[in-house]
């Protein structure tokens, strides 16, 4: 038993993290349309579910907590005039609480002192909001003495009936009656158990691991059918589980607490028929309504509640259904490397293919190429995830910076469907809080402010996203004060960023602030202003293969837009070649490409740059930068990139066109390698380089201005 | 591990081991060869350290099966475990008084 829980704590953790995330952003959702009654029932149903399953686990103090928080949820579902900003306030404080307990339990840290002690606090604090009296007795306990106390205050009503038939398999499914019955006890109180063998097979055909028992349980609890229904969460499958309400008529109640009746009634006349076995009843919804009838019971509560509690089942199921697969992201990433390695070795195929001039083959080739296409194709929309979970956890920041700050901030989401690479909003998701920090810290005025200047008193802070051609851009827009242009230069120059006397234009100015150690908040605040952030945001974007840029208009905005590549795993890429090397140039980078023979006399060799077309552009040879030996050839091409507003050209010998590059990390030994970002391997089994572009500007850049002795501004 | 003793009028079991569905077809196994035996069975579960449905479940059976038979069955000394799980289930009179032995009322309303 213990065994099987421990495999499933993961999830089960996992389960409720992402419960805990959803009861945030819903009771954040509450703040905008007061007490929705649906919002507040799947609330209550979040926690209830957290305090289920962590019953089954034994982890007392989130069950013992999360009760208390439930029974306010249960108490706001039937009458929501109490919800207050502060009480949600207490409820988003009480959500981290639980998900710290949780924390505790994965680290397998022991909960100390003092977060027993928070703990307790917050839940004086909730039982101490208005209208909220009814938990005080359990408020100051909770933590200690859970169930105790929930037990006491509720006036003895008739009790709830329980009646357990449970699947042959339970106990070799490592599930226990004995522990879940145990587990009632933890919410209310078994006033009898009725223990029945009934169905048990002679000896001679007895299968000692099979569960033959059946319990009628008389149950005395204030929780209501959900809360119960979820102790028997996990047996659900092949087993038939009746609850009935306490307030059942009375004479029902007597009639069906008389358990021997009950077996004989309900129990055997179901299995007895034959025609349904026990584990065929989950699958067998309807024809069980027809049994029902069947059994012509005289005792009209039994039906109902049991039709209930299947329909509830079923619909519960289908529900699991429709959500999702949880599958381990190593295992998505194992399958896309191999599908990479796939699209290779079928390139290699239709290249050998062709040349055998076999019409047949190559037809079927041309077949399980594309084939292999739409496999890798589909194969990366699995990692594809829509940003819109990782915006909607800025809600919760908006809302608490906003109190804190005594800002009026409104966020405003849209694009929330655009979808891109996992690990890309993983590793996107710290930069942007960052932004977002710094648009309600710098940005967003105080509402008096903004009354002053004419503006709505409450603050709008977009957030953006959509594809534009093979990359996802997100944008982070306020509608505050706008970068003070006058105040960045001042510090610029205090902190030695940039010497006194030189011209720069705005945006030159705007970009100081993603310089390291910039900051230019009057007051360091917990939330920012300590000067390491924007150019760690910068950095973070940089090595995601993307690019931060940011305009800024005083009194009206800052924008910030982020671009970033839909996927790590592959690029578009462009071929060239120097001697018999390939490298690949990442496409989306790639602005033209001219001959350099054409252009011949504006080429300054000893300053590597020329002039195009009136332009200053810096080469970079990269046949010199990586020695690569052979003969110079005749013929030679400038490939232009661009990375933001930087342009450089670098000089191959030829161009082989456009290839579609599956990347392979380089081993850590080439880490110290600044011109190439990553491998891959051609349709002919040749491995190719990925040229680091970014990488590759800022040298030709520097190069030049070291020549030049020009703009030492950019020689970061 | 399960200790199997005989005489001419009695046979004694007695259960040292976790009394569950790990043991289950052990016990099954020794129970299919005693239970249509004439003699007087008795099962001693002084040394049960844990119990479950199944090692239950296996002992109701035998009480069914021997009292059909008209054979007699005695539970004797058991352990606090089983003590504790059959009041839990509500079994003790099931097994009539044979249970009796050690203090039963013990703590019979759970932990």
């Amino acid at each position: 038993m213990e065994l099987d829980l421990n495999s499933i704590l993961p999830a089960f953790l996992a389960e409720s993290y992402e419960g805990l995330d959803q009861l945030e952003t819903t009771l954040l959702d509450l703040d905008l349309d007061d007490g929705d009654a649906e919002l507040l029932a799947l609330i209550f149903r979040i926690a209830h579910t957290i305090k289920g399953s962590a019953g089954m686990f034994g982890l007392d103090e989130v069950v013992s907590f999360t009760h208390v928080v439930e029974n306010c949820f249960d108490r706001l579902r039937d009458d929501s005039s109490h919800l207050s900003q502060d009480l949600i306030g207490i409820l988003l404080a009480c959500g981290d609480h639980i998900r710290l307990l949780l924390k505790k339990v994965e680290t397998k840290d022991p909960v100390d002192h003092l977060i027993t002690t928070h703990g307790n606090e917050l839940l004086s604090k909730l039982s101490s909001m208005n209208g909220m009296n009814g938990i005080d007795g359990t408020a100051g306990a909770g933590q200690n003495s859970g169930t105790k106390s929930i037990e006491s205050g509720y006036a003895i009503n008739d009790n709830w009936h329980i009646s357990l038939q449970l699947s042959l398999d339970s106990l070799r499914n490592g599930m226990d009656p004995l522990a879940m019955l145990r587990y009632l006890e933890t919410f209310g109180e078994i006033v009898s158990i009725a223990t029945l063998v009934n169905a048990m097979p002679p000896i001679s055909s007895m299968d000692p691991e099979n569960l033959y028992l059946r319990f009628e349980i008389s149950f005395n609890s204030p929780a209501d059918l959900e809360k119960i229904e979820e102790a028997f969460e996990f047996y659900n499958e092949g087993s038939t589980i009746v609850i009935l309400p306490p307030n059942s008529k009375v004479s029902d109640y007597v009639a069906l607490t008389d358990s021997s009746n009950q077996d004989s009634h309900v129990g055997n006349a179901l299995v007895a028929t034959g025609a349904l076995s026990r584990s065929d009843l989950n699958g067998a919804l309807n024809p069980l309504d027809e049994l029902i009838e069947q059994v012509n019971l005289d005792q009209v509560p039994v039906k109902k509640p049991l039709n209930d509690t299947l329909a509830e089942n079923r619909g519960s199921s289908q529900m699991v259904e429709s959500a999702s697969v949880r599958v381990d992201s190593a295992k998505l990433d194992e399958l896309i490397n191999l599908v990479g390695e796939l699209v290779m070795s079928s390139a290699g195929i239709a290249l050998n293919g062709a040349s055998s001039k076999d019409d047949k083959l190559i037809e079927s080739i041309s077949t399980l190429t594309d084939l292999v296409e739409e496999v890798r194709n589909s194969s990366l929309s699995l990692r594809m995830v829509p940003i819109g979970a990782t915006f909607t956890r800025f809600k919760r920041l908006v809302h608490d910076m906003s109190n804190e700050l005594g800002k009026e901030i409104e966020l405003v989401i849209t694009g929330a469907d655009t979808e891109l690479d996992k690990t890309v909003v993983e590793k996107i998701s710290d930069p942007l809080m960052h932004l977002v920090r710094n648009s309600i810290d710098h940005g967003i005025e105080n509402a008096q402010m903004r009354i002053d200047c004419g503006k709505p008193a409450v603050g709008v802070l977009t957030l953006n996203a959509y594809h534009e051609s093979g990359s996802i851009v997100i944008e982070v827009n306020d509608d505050g004060a706008g970068l003070n242009r006058d105040r960045i230069l001042s510090k610029s120059i205090e902190n030695g960023l940039v010497e006194e006397g030189q011209t720069l234009d705005d945006e030159e100015i705007y970009n100081l602030i993603f310089k390291p150690g910039f900051s230019t908040a009057k007051n360091v605040t917990n939330i920012s202003g300590r000067g390491v952030g924007m150019d760690v945001v910068r950095r973070n974007i940089n090595d995601l293969r993307g690019a931060i840029e940011l305009s800024s208009e005083a009194g009206v905005g800052t924008h910030f837009k982020v671009r970033l590549p839909l996927t790590l795993a592959i690029i578009d890429g462009f071929l060239v070649s120097i001697s018999s090397d390939t490298f690949v140039i990442p496409l989306a980078m790639i602005v033209e490409c001219i001959e350099l023979e054409t252009i011949n006399d504006t080429y300054d060799h000893a300053k590597n740059y020329i002039n195009l077309r009136g332009e200053v552009l810096p080469l970079v040879d990269l046949r010199e930068l990586l020695t690569i030996p052979g003969d110079m050839a005749k013929r030679r091409n400038i490939v232009v990139v661009q990375n933001g507003h930087n342009k450089a050209g670098i000089v191959v010998d030829q161009l082989m066109g456009e290839f579609q590059a599956v990347i392979k990390p380089l081993g850590p030994i080439f880490n110290h390698v600044r011109a190439v970002s990553g491998c891959t391997v051609l349709g002919t089994g040749k491995v190719s380089l990925i040229l680091d572009i970014p990488g590759l500007i800022q040298k030709a850049i520097s190069k030049q201005s070291h020549d030049t002795s020009i703009r030492p501004m950019k020689s970061a | 591990m399960f200790k199997y003793e005989e005489n001419e009028n009695d046979i004694y079991i007695s259960i040292s081991n976790d009394l569950d569905i790990y043991t289950a077809i052990e016990f099954k196994t020794l129970l299919d060869k005693v239970v249509d035996d004439k003699r007087e069975l008795e099962i001693n579960l002084a040394e049960v350290t844990q119990i479950d449905c199944a090692g239950i479940q296996l002992l109701m059976l035998t009480k069914k099966e021997r009292d059909k038979r008209n054979l007699g069955l005695s539970l004797v000394e058991p352990s606090n475990v089983v003590l504790e799980a059959f009041g839990f289930l509500r079994l003790v009179s099931y097994f009539n008084d044979p249970v009796a032995p050690n203090n039963r009322k013990g703590d019979s309303d759970g932990t």
